[in-house]
């Protein structure tokens, strides 16, 4: 009896050891197998490897998971000496390396040691692809979700199972829809019967947006004649709802150029829309504000590398600080001299600007410079139908802080109040005890702060170059002068009105036409209203 | 008192003497080359650079002892984006400091504005950007691409591993962009894509708003085809125009944009991350690997003292054209302009890209073209390339005006515009 007892344990340990050995093994063997076919990634063309990628996706073992991503960031290089293929990271003048299958780490190897596993869009492709298969059954819900991102645009027959196992198991309602989406999608180019086919067209046609009429378009080519009308009729119903999605996108359009009129002219409402100083230098504030946040991100990059979401925060006092410093030099060093002359004073400011340009050329060289975005000023979301860039959106809610800030100072504060009291009568505030010279100077300076800071904001959208400024002055004296000179409310509508008028034009007439035909309208609106939209009525308007 | 102040005279009168034949001499012992670039202006951001590069090169011969026994010098002027002023800057430097040739200009329009004055005070041009054809000049040379070592190309690879079907051809308004498409669609269309598949949009020079635009492309690109856009977007543009491609998330993967005027200076600010993949085309890539490449990053970053300083294709452009006029003129035995130019043709020298590049009878030279991609690091990875060299073809085989013409310099022909149809010298263009 206890023998017996001994020997069937015994026969049970040999049997779970066996098990194990063999379970080991396989799991080695597939490992060694995995590496063979990692490696052999090293020695391939384009087409070698997009093959060679097929085929490790249809191991479907998640452990290739990382050399995939690795290869489509290109960090996937090969040791020349022994044709070993590995995952790295750079570390000084070295690369350290990762095992491609294990994910350990594997030493480290000069750079020259190693040759990088080239990719291209069609390699990085068939990886995206291949990584939404395997990354569908993910426990992490924003993995999942971008894995049925890549299958929807990428849709193909042979996802459909994989699909099916995802959405019986998916319990996140976002990530649900998209799978069915995708699943409708790969229904669309797979063999399946014309029934399934008409639902999933009826899935992707509920969902709507560009993608939808992207894929029912691809399949409309190769469609069957059963099948068409359904398609068509899809086609033409996002169609519809796309194209009244298409103005309210005109209008945002309108309303983030408008925006970025808006900044680059409200420095000049004050300059030269209250204290009448036609500022040629006013585009190379705006230029210098946008070197300030270059500065600044430089400084943080080398230095504070966690503080880079906060690098527009930090540059934002700066470059008021920075410009307003300047402009007070200006008015102090050249413009005081010029008041009544507003000839003279044009000829001075344009010197200035062009020794500012040169200056900056001579500093920073004259080549752009790199301003980041910080990471919640970048990409985009989706309102309806309608693609929304963050840093549009954001610049939007900029200008419009920065233009409630000025009118409170103006209207709310003593020294608004001064302000306008020189402007409207100089010499009753003269006689009222007011120093109107450095209500001059702090005038001049605040605009010129504003600009600077208005050159914060557009760092994040265009050119920072010594060029900046030239291509914002025009416009900005154009949206003072439209708007009625001495009005802030008057520059606000003025910039969002042509804004929103160019932004009209442009998808009739083009860029090109689009900004003339803007031009030639002013030109008749002046005509026939030379103060402006909100002419401002009283005695300034004669001094 | 009298005594000492003939004594100072004569000091004087011989160390003005001295001066006089010291620069006599010096003027006779260099040879001067003219540098004809805008350091100031809206160019100044591309033109500066080759400045530098040509006074890098000048220094770099110098060194080795210079041409035909003398040192070489140069002279920079500044035409300051002014296309008039080009012209008045190029006089200055033939008739004015009487150098041997000129290296310079980058938009069409200031070449355009130079080549009566060549023509006229006989000189010689070096032009080193890639540009729409449809000129042969007996006193420029181009050294830059002609549209089939760089569009062609590129739209051949395109629809050949991209598979693409619809084209969006947008463009800076001026007269490159302009003819480039011209060409590119007549070619498309010779290929068999209809007019629907192709949008071509113009936009003006500093153009920043590209919202609508990006828009329309991912429109354009969503009718079940796969779309790709052919950028001849010129300078300050590009930065806005690829910052909101990154934004509205137009990938590579999904619509590429080749480019045709963007390369590693004009990457160098721009936060790549998001673009990567997105193609360009260009005879030379600062990535490419070979000795003499990396001899010449090296030299130019300690000439710059900048170790993060780029390269690119016009440098590398005037690289060639630099060493092709140290060949010939050795090869001629003097700087003679008319000598210079009978020796320039068929001259070959080393490129960058690991191969030789010659002057053809047609005052284009040879080069490889390469498709490369954008990577994260601001670089570009070659992902294609030409077999062989490509002869640069100044008139365009695509456009019915120009078909039949060809340009050869050589005796007896010399014609940069034979019409082999009629068998005429002068047929369309000067």
């Amino acid at each position: 009896m206890h023998a017996r007892l001994i020997h069937r344990f015994l026969q049970c340990l040999l049997v779970a050891f066996c098990l194990t050995v063999t379970l080991l093994a396989t799991d080695l063997r597939a490992a060694d197998d995995l590496r063979t076919m990692v490696n052999a990634l090293g020695g391939g063309n384009f087409q070698q490897n997009q093959k060679q990628v097929e085929a490790l996706a249809k191991t479907g073992d998640p452990r290739i998971v990382p050399a995939l991503e690795a290869l489509s960031e290109g960090d996937l290089y090969q040791r020349k000496a022994d044709g070993t293929v590995f995952i790295v990271k750079p570390a000084g003048s070295n690369f350290t390396l990762i095992d491609a299958v294990t994910g350990d780490a594997a030493g480290e190897e000069a750079k020259a040691a190693l040759e990088k596993i080239k990719v291209n869009n069609g390699l990085r492709r068939t990886i995206r692809a291949a990584l939404g298969g395997l990354t569908l059954m993910s426990p992490d819900t924003g993995v999942r979700l971008q894995a049925a991102n890549t299958i929807l645009r990428t849709p193909s027959a042979d996802a459909l199972d994989g699909l099916d196992a995802a959405l019986a198991a998916e319990t996140d309602g976002t990530v649900r829809a998209v799978l069915e989406k995708a699943r409708a999608a790969s229904v669309l180019v797979s063999d399946r019967p014309v029934d399934e086919k008409k639902a999933a067209v009826a899935t992707v046609v509920e969902t709507g947006g560009r993608d939808s009429l992207s894929l029912l378009s691809a399949a409309l080519a190769t469609a069957d004649e059963s099948l068409r009308p359904d398609i068509e009729a899809g086609i033409t119903k996002i169609e519809d709802r796309q194209a009244l999605w298409a103005a309210g996108q005109n209008v945002w359009y309108g309303l983030s150029l408008g925006s970025v009129l808006l900044l680059a002219a409200i420095g000049l409402a004050i300059t030269f829309g209250v204290m009448g100083i036609i500022n040629m230098a006013h585009g190379e504030m705006v230029m210098l504000g946008a070197y300030t946040t270059f500065v600044v991100q430089q400084i943080i990059r080398t230095s504070f590398p966690g503080l880079f979401d906060w690098s527009l925060a930090i540059a934002l006092p700066l470059a008021f600080l920075v410009t307003g410093v300047v402009g007070l030099a200006i008015e102090r060093g050249i413009i005081r001299f010029l008041y009544g002359r507003p000839l003279e004073t044009l000829l001075a400011t344009w010197g200035v600007s062009l020794i500012l340009q040169q200056a900056v050329r001579s500093i920073f060289g004259p080549t752009n410079q790199e301003v980041g975005n910080p990471s919640w000023m970048s990409g985009a979301f989706d309102l309806g139908g309608m693609t929304i860039t963050w840093n549009r959106m954001w610049i939007i809610v900029f200008s419009l802080a920065v233009f409630a800030f000025l009118l409170f100072l103006l209207k709310r504060t003593p020294m608004g109040l001064q302000m306008r009291a020189v402007t409207q009568n100089r010499r009753m505030a003269s006689s009222m005890g007011i120093r109107t010279p450095w209500v001059d100077a702090l005038t001049f300076a605040l605009g010129s702060g504003i600009a600077g800071i208005a050159g914060v904001a557009l760092s994040q959208i265009d050119n920072v170059s010594p060029n900046l400024g030239q291509g914002y002055i025009i416009d900005s004296f154009m949206v003072v002068v439209f708007g009625g000179v001495g009005n802030l409310w008057g520059t606000l509508v003025g910039a969002f009105t042509l804004g929103i008028l160019n932004k009209f034009l442009e998808p009739y007439a083009g860029a090109v036409l689009g900004k003339i035909l803007v031009l030639v309208l002013i030109i008749l609106f002046i005509q026939k209203r030379p103060r402006g939209l909100f002419a401002l009525k009283g005695r300034a308007v004669e001094a | 008192m009298s005594i000492k102040r003939r004594a100072t005279g004569a000091l004087l009168a011989a160390i003005l003497s001295t001066t006089a034949f010291h620069g006599a001499f010096a003027a006779d012992d260099t040879i001067k080359v003219g540098i004809l670039h805008s350091l100031s202006g809206t160019m100044a951001i591309s033109e500066t650079t080759l400045k530098d590069a040509m006074l890098m090169l000048i220094d770099e011969q110098n060194k080795k002892g210079g041409l035909l026994g003398k040192k070489l010098e140069a002279v920079v002027v500044d035409p300051a984006s002014d296309w008039p002023l080009f012209a008045e800057k190029a006089r200055e430097l033939i008739s004015v400091d009487k150098v041997s040739a000129v290296f310079g200009c980058w938009t069409s329009v200031s070449r355009k504005s130079v080549l009566p004055v060549f023509e006229e005070l006989n000189s010689i041009l070096f032009y080193p950007v890639q540009y729409e054809g449809e000129e042969s000049q007996r006193n420029v040379f181009y050294t830059g691409a002609a549209p089939n070592q760089q569009a062609i190309p590129a739209v051949d690879y395109l629809m050949a591993n991209e598979g693409v079907e619809r084209w969006v051809l947008a463009g800076t308004d001026y007269v490159y962009p302009r003819t480039t498409n011209k060409i590119l669609e007549a070619y498309l269309k010779s290929k068999g894509v209809a007019a629907e598949d192709i949008m071509i949009n113009y936009t003006p020079f500093g153009h920043s708003d590209w919202q609508t635009i990006v828009s329309d492309i991912k429109k354009f690109g969503s009718a079940g085809k796969k779309t790709a856009v052919v950028s001849t977007i010129n300078g300050d543009a590009n930065v806005p125009f690829y910052k909101e491609l990154g934004n509205q998330g137009v990938k590579a993967e999904d619509i590429p944009v080749v480019a045709f005027s963007v390369g590693e200076e004009e990457l160098a600010g721009l936060d790549t991350g998001p673009l990567v993949g997105h193609l360009a085309a260009w005879n030379y890539f600062q990535s490419v690997d070979n000795p003499a490449n990396a001899e010449f990053i090296k030299t130019w970053q300690a000439f710059t003292k900048n170790d993060k300083r780029v390269t690119n294709d016009p440098m590398e452009a005037h690289y060639i054209g630099f060493n092709m006029w140290l060949k010939a003129v050795e090869k001629a035995g003097t700087t003679d302009t008319d000598a210079v130019l009978d020796a320039m043709i068929g001259v070959s020298v080393p490129n960058l890209s690991g191969g030789y590049s010659t002057m053809m009878p047609n005052h284009h030279i040879t080069k490889p073209v390469l498709i490369g991609e954008i990577q994260t690091d601001g670089q570009f990875e070659t992902v294609w390339e030409t077999p062989g060299l490509v002869v640069g073809d100044e008139w365009s085989d695509f456009l019915p005006d120009s078909k039949d013409l060809i340009a050869d310099w050589r005796k007896p022909m010399e014609c940069g515009n034979f019409n082999v149809a009629t068998g005429k010298c002068g047929g369309k263009g000067s």
